[in-house]
């Protein structure tokens, strides 16, 4: 076997040092096919190789907690013999390449990586960071990625039910995609990666291997230069149809005991599934390329093995059930094909026309990937901005306009009204609220699901960035009445060779640590995406959290919308007006800095359980998490939902801060509840020590803040709806 | 009642219509009548016990790569589907469905890509335009429903003299309208003729519709206006 030469080293994503441990561990020059193996395991994207030493740190278990991260997907008890299985992960260097198709497959990915554990998906969300709307590519990026998304999804039949969208110049050169499936399986037949008996036939099945995606991890292990688009041909080309049938077929056979393991192929396609596959199960295998079902005559092993074309699967089956399993996936016109066995060997060989092609030992190449404690250095503090040096605004009513109004706050219906959201007829609470509410069948009971991540925050703050976006999503949980189980993190970051990005890392991962433990919120699945750079320019630091939660009582849930007139408007937690790095201070001040709102994390779960308590009792049936843009855009949102007007009146109360700090500040750790007479509640509050205040009463059609004119609920819904679809190129229907 | 559900590659709203039609017969079998469940039938299956009604249902059968519903409408189960529904055996075609029975020649017309080329998912409001069938016998003609569609090729088109015939014959079942029943182009979510939003055969024993009463059947996913055309039929049939 000849040796490559260095520049195909350096092209297949390989440093001097690696190739070096390479040459140790065969002992000899790898040939072309083992190098791009190689190249694929140790790629960041499949290898964790900056971030494992942090990851570690995470809080991985609580008694309800079944896998954690390790497996395709994490698993949580949800009850009733049931289990949720869920996961989110990025698809963002093809989404930004060719973002139809980079978006639905990354939806085909996070689906497969869910019902691959035996799960049957029953909601996906998506977490998605565009460029400045100015910028020439954003109208672009947004309409392909959110038609693929919905192209994809639409398709297989699984609703896509909630989410989030934030803009910001930070993605003009790399937006993100972050796919999440949550799915539900019988607790005791939950199927993973780990090999065993050797002998075992190996089955590939689903579509057919072709050309495409063929380095598609080592390209998203990569900053972007000029002429990023050249690498379309990396990105990998969806079918939710062939998804749909998969779907089917693997949990048709997953009912009998025909299955000992099965992994997807996603990225790195066929090498490292089943790598995978072996390593887990300490065994080796022997794959017979020449069965491979291929797209196109004359594949070379090496595109066989690196290719990443979608929706498909291997399995290790048990002896004698080749039979049964090929019957239920030619029932479903897919392909099926035994394409090796596993040996005790501990090596992958691979064969093609009689002759061996590769021979690598596995452990080593899978579980001694490369592992770096790169250089970090820690953000700089932001100094924290006094709610007095913010200037109020001339007109609360047209600042409140103005923020519902902005990008980041506006209604979102233009984007999921492009995704079906009610198919399987299990969603209860649609996209627009705190988080998705979606029945587990044929029972009472529901999860709730939410995505949440303030990157402005992490930017200005990474530690607290990180924690406040684990603490936004126990809250918006909470604020449906769930009670929150586990999260799954997708964290999104520029170049880890470069220590001040390795310190924004550093930081989120900290942070999400310390929120997850203090909250009881375990870390159960999750994916790191790194070189989301281009030309030198680093995304902001984005930890996307998707977080799931379980409601035990569908008669006991709450949502944002406003229901009676009448009753009175209670806000829980502490306000002391916090504007630094707060959309307020962005969208009307022009100014963006400032330290990010404290997160207490105690407080934070004070203020939940009371809420929580409040909702499961059935005192509360509005409620609704304050975030970005504080209370005022909170309430704007609920009178939008129950299309009914409020007064508010600030308490009296030496301490309050100035009114626009207290109307628009992000202080964490606070909900807005209705109720039918307040001194109940407020009486409770005080006992379990929540700060709980009464600030107004519902009624009318309009909202009417203090220091400021009525402003019609139809004047804010013109104001929230019109900016997406306008910008989108859409003229209102007449 | 006994009905049918037939399950192409690509369905999706199979389990779906048959939750919502095996509630409506469980609330029958409470005032006495019949209770039961819809089976499910597979494409390939060219032959299927004998029942009383039959339902396509939605989804992208078979991915929809071609014209939708195009490649469903020759499928094997689709021979005797049409051989069914010829004898008189009520045929329900829900989104894809309603895509399939224009394929299949059952319903005249055509659904073509929505007006504004984007898939589109929301509640609308339907007129009933006449009770006088199976199907909208527990509507009152002139009513407004609410409930969902999920669509991206929802857009009826048919020709004048197809229109004329239908509307003398009452062949329209429902049509998008705004809350107070009139019929303007905003409350209109896909371009389709004249509003319509689903339509009868001659006889009236097969409709076809684009929207999804079997989305909003049940109180906790709020609402119910697609419950009478669930309980009508099983009311009717048993």
């Amino acid at each position: 076997m000849t040796a490559p030469p260095p520049n195909i080293v350096a092209e297949h994503g390989l440093s001097g040092e690696e190739y070096e441990r390479i040459l140790d561990i065969l002992g000899r020059a790898p040939n072309h096919l083992e190098l791009g193996i190689f190249s694929v395991m140790w790629s960041e994207h499949c290898s964790y190789k900056s971030s494992k030493v942090w990851l570690k740190t995470l809080p991985t278990t609580a008694p309800w907690v079944i896998h954690g991260p390790g497996e395709n997907a994490g698993a949580v008890d949800i009850g009733g013999g049931l289990a949720a299985i869920f996961k989110m992960e990025s698809h963002n260097h093809p989404s930004f390449i060719e973002p139809y198709q980079g978006a639905a497959t990354g939806v085909g990915g996070i689906l497969r990586d869910v019902f691959t554990m035996g799960a049957r998906p029953i909601a996906n969300l998506n977490a998605l960071r565009f460029g400045d709307p100015n910028h020439p590519k954003t109208r672009h990026l947004l309409a392909g990625v959110v038609a693929g998304i919905g192209g994809y999804g639409n398709c297989v039949g699984v609703p896509t039910v909630g989410g989030e969208v934030n803009f910001d110049p930070g993605y003009n050169g790399n937006i993100l995609v972050n796919a999440m499936t949550v799915g539900i399986a019988p607790k005791d037949r939950i199927f993973t990666s780990q090999a065993s008996g050797v002998g075992n036939s190996i089955v590939y099945t689903g579509s057919k291997t072709g050309r495409d995606g063929i380095h598609g991890a080592t390209m998203a292990s990569a900053e972007f230069g000029e002429g990023a688009e050249e690498k379309r041909p990396t990105v990998q080309v969806g079918d939710p149809f062939t998804e749909k049938l998969l779907i089917e077929a693997c949990l048709e056979l997953m009912a009998t005991d025909a299955i000992v393991a099965i992994q997807d192929m996603g990225a790195a396609g066929l090498t490292s599934s089943s790598f995978e596959m072996a390593s887990k199960g300490g065994l080796g295998v022997e794959l017979d390329l020449d069965r491979v079902p291929c797209r196109e005559d004359g594949m070379t092993p090496y595109e066989m093995m690196l290719s990443e074309s979608q929706e498909r699967m291997l399995m290790v089956l048990k002896p004698g059930r080749e039979d049964l399993a090929r019957g239920v996936f030619e029932k479903w016109d897919l392909d099926f094909a035994v394409i090796g066995r596993l040996t005790d060997t501990g090596r992958m060989v691979l064969r093609m026309h009689g002759e061996t092609v590769g021979d690598l030992p596995i452990d080593p190449l899978a579980e001694a990937a490369p592992e770096y404690r790169r250089p970090y250095e820690d953000t700089p503090e932001a100094p924290a901005i006094a709610p007095s040096a913010v200037p109020a605004p001339d007109d609360t009513g047209a600042a409140l306009r103005r923020l519902l109004g902005s990008p980041d706050l506006c209604s979102r219906r233009w984007i999921w009204e492009q995704y079906d959201h009610m198919v399987m007829a299990d969603t209860v609470q649609r996209p627009g609220g705190d988080a998705a509410v979606v029945r587990i069948h044929g029972t009472t009971r529901a999860l709730a699901i939410t995505t949440d991540c303030t990157p402005r925050y992490c930017q200005a703050a990474p530690h607290l960035g990180g924690a406040q976006a684990v603490a936004e999503a126990w809250r918006n949980l909470t604020a449906v009445g769930a009670r929150p189980l586990a999260v799954t993190d997708n964290l999104n970051f520029g170049n880890p060779e470069r220590p001040a990005v390795m310190g924004q890392f550093a930081g989120c991962v900290q942070g999400i640590g310390e929120a997850c433990r203090a909250l009881e919120f375990p870390v159960v699945s999750g994916n790191v995406s790194l070189y989301n750079e281009t030309n030198g320019k680093a995304i902001p630091p984005t930890a996307a959290i998707g977080g799931v939660g379980l409601i035990e009582d569908l008669e006991r849930t709450a949502d944002i919308a406003l229901k009676a007139a009448g009753e009175a408007l209670v806000l829980i937690g502490e306000t002391r007006g916090h504007l630094g790095a707060s959309l307020y201070l962005r969208e009307v001040a022009d100014r963006r800095e400032g330290a990010p709102p404290p997160v207490d994390l105690a407080a934070e779960r004070r203020n939940g359980d009371f809420v929580r308590g409040l909702i499961g009792a059935g005192t509360v049936t509005t409620c609704h998490d304050l975030s970005d843009g504080g209370l005022a855009v909170a309430l704007a949102e609920m009178a939008l939902a129950g299309d009914l007007g409020a007064q508010v009146t600030p308490p009296e109360d030496p301490a309050l801060p100035p009114l626009h700090a207290w109307l628009f500040g992000e202080d964490q750790a606070r909900y807005l509840v209705t109720v039918p007479t307040s001194e109940p509640v407020l009486e409770a509050a005080r006992r379990a020590g929540v700060p709980a205040v009464r600030i107004g009463t519902t009624g009318g059609d309009a909202l009417t803040l203090p220091g400021g004119q009525p402003i019609f609920v139809a004047e804010l819904r013109a104001a929230h709806e019109t900016w997406l679809p306008a910008y989108m190129g859409e003229t209102p229907a007449d | 009642m006994k009905a049918a559900v037939i399950v192409f590659p690509g369905s999706n709203c199979d389990r779906d219509v048959q939750v919502a039609l095996a509630q409506a017969m469980a609330r029958h079998a409470q005032k006495g009548g019949g209770g039961g469940t819809p089976t499910m039938v597979w494409h390939k299956d060219s032959d299927f016990e004998a029942v009383d009604l039959i339902v396509l249902p939605g989804g992208f059968s078979y991915g929809d790569y071609l014209r939708c519903g195009a490649m469903a409408a020759q499928s094997p189960v689709m021979k005797e589907v049409m051989r069914r529904a010829g004898k008189g055996v009520p045929v329900l075609g829900i989104c894809n469905g309603f895509q399939i029975l224009t394929e299949a020649g059952l319903l005249p017309g055509a659904l073509v890509r929505n007006a504004n080329l984007k898939f589109v998912c929301r509640d609308v409001t339907l007129r009933i335009e006449t009770s006088q069938s199976l199907f909208t016998a527990r509507y009152e003609a002139g009513a407004k429903i609410r409930v969902p569609v999920a669509h991206h090729d929802g857009n009826y088109i048919a020709a004048d003299e197809d229109f004329e015939r239908m509307e003398e014959r009452g062949q329209i079942a429902f049509r998008y309208c705004a809350p107070d029943g009139t019929l303007t182009t905003a409350a209109n979510p896909n371009g389709s003729a004249r509003n319509v939003a689903g339509v009868f055969n001659e006889t009236k024993t097969v409709l076809g519709l684009m929207p999804h009463p079997e989305r909003l059947a049940e109180d906790a996913l709020g609402g119910t206006d697609g419950r009478p055309l669930f309980d009508g039929l099983v009311e009717a049939l048993s």
